[in-house]
């Protein structure tokens, strides 16, 4: 069986007979990194390509994001895939402020990025206009590859956070500059 | 249908203030003043011979350069297969011209996005608001003078690509 499943390392600690001791931060960044529960944002056709992402033959399962949330009170990651329009904006802004922290925004595709080749009075050019993004993702869509590229890049980030980050004045300051709360 | 028994009857009813109809094959495409652009169509409609009973669309063209907006009526006589078009004009600083919504309920969203894209005033109309923009939005984007582009794009300036 083991061979067959990879299990995530512990974090380097001291080990005994019956007791391991570690860093705690480094336990719940592990926890954090392995259960990553994304809500799809999807509006368009980077969203058919999160589908191949979460089909059999890329599987993003393997990465422990098994479970999409529906829910954005029930996310940590909102992955935005897709043209939002100006008139969606707030609807994803919402989204956005529902999600409980610690929570994670994987932008991805042209559109979600930049507004991609829709520059034009209808659709917001780029996401991070209104919500902070973790991690882009380029591409017209970008391939499955390239996705799972950017859950690592979250992955990493949830794994190395601090603890304090997000009750820091610097985190409230960056809320504070797009008006969230 | 005959065009020429609609030409009659509608010189008849309408003659000074028709300005042209012309043939283009396919149908007929009648210019009337803007005042009596509402009354023609309601007589199309309740006159029996005629019957255009159906509006397939409605919608205006900016021409900038005459300082001028065009309001376009296209209707459908189903049962005799039968199109016509109306066509008026406005001036493009103030478009306004009384609504179609008395004559055609299904007129209401039509003007509504027309309103949205052009800012055609439409008197008369029971909700006239946008219909497809946020509602916050200050311009009437199709309207020529506006660029097509976002203005808040940072990423095709010059400086990007080191000109």
């Amino acid at each position: 069986m083991s061979d067959i499943v990879k299990m995530t390392n512990a974090p380097a600690g001291l080990e005994g007979a019956g007791f391991f001791a570690t860093n705690l931060e480094k336990v719940v960044g592990m926890a954090r990194k392995n259960s990553l529960w994304p809500l799809p944002f999807a509006t368009s056709c980077c969203g058919i390509e999160f589908m191949a992402t979460m089909g059999a033959h890329y599987d993003l399962a393997r990465f422990g994001s098994e479970r999409l949330s529906f829910s954005p009170r029930q996310a940590d990651l909102l992955m935005v895939m897709g043209t939002i329009a100006k008139k969606m904006g707030p609807v994803l802004r919402q989204v956005y402020e529902q999600m409980a922290e610690p929570k994670w925004v994987l932008s991805v595709g042209a559109c979600a990025c930049t507004g991609g080749i829709f520059d034009t009075y209808s659709v917001l050019q780029g996401i991070d206009r209104i919500i902070p993004v973790d991690v882009y993702v380029p591409g017209c869509p970008p391939r499955p590859e390239q996705i799972i590229e950017g859950i690592l890049k979250i992955q990493q980030l949830a794994e190395t956070e601090q603890f304090g980050r997000r009750s820091s004045s610097r985190y409230e300051a960056m809320l504070d500059s797009y008006g969230i709360e | 249908m005959e065009t020429s028994s609609i030409t009659g009857k509608v010189q008849e009813q309408f003659g000074p203030y028709i300005f042209a109809i012309e043939n283009d094959g396919e149908f007929l495409t009648i210019t009337v003043d803007k005042s009596k652009t509402i009354e023609l169509i309601a007589y199309l409609y309740n006159e029996p011979a005629l019957g255009y009973r159906f509006l397939t669309t409605l919608f205006a063209v900016h021409y900038p350069e005459t300082a001028q907006m065009a309001m376009f009526y296209l209707l459908h006589n189903l049962e005799k297969n039968s199109r016509v078009r109306i066509k008026t004009f406005l001036s493009d600083a103030a478009p306004e011209i009384e609504t179609l919504t008395n004559v055609f309920a299904a007129a209401n969203w039509l003007e509504r996005e027309t309103y949205d894209f052009f800012g055609v005033k439409f008197t008369g109309h029971p909700n006239l608001k946008r219909i497809l923009n946020v509602e916050d939005m200050i311009i009437h984007p199709l309207r020529k003078e506006y660029p097509l582009e976002d203005q808040m794009r940072e990423d095709k300036k010059d400086e990007m690509f080191g000109r």
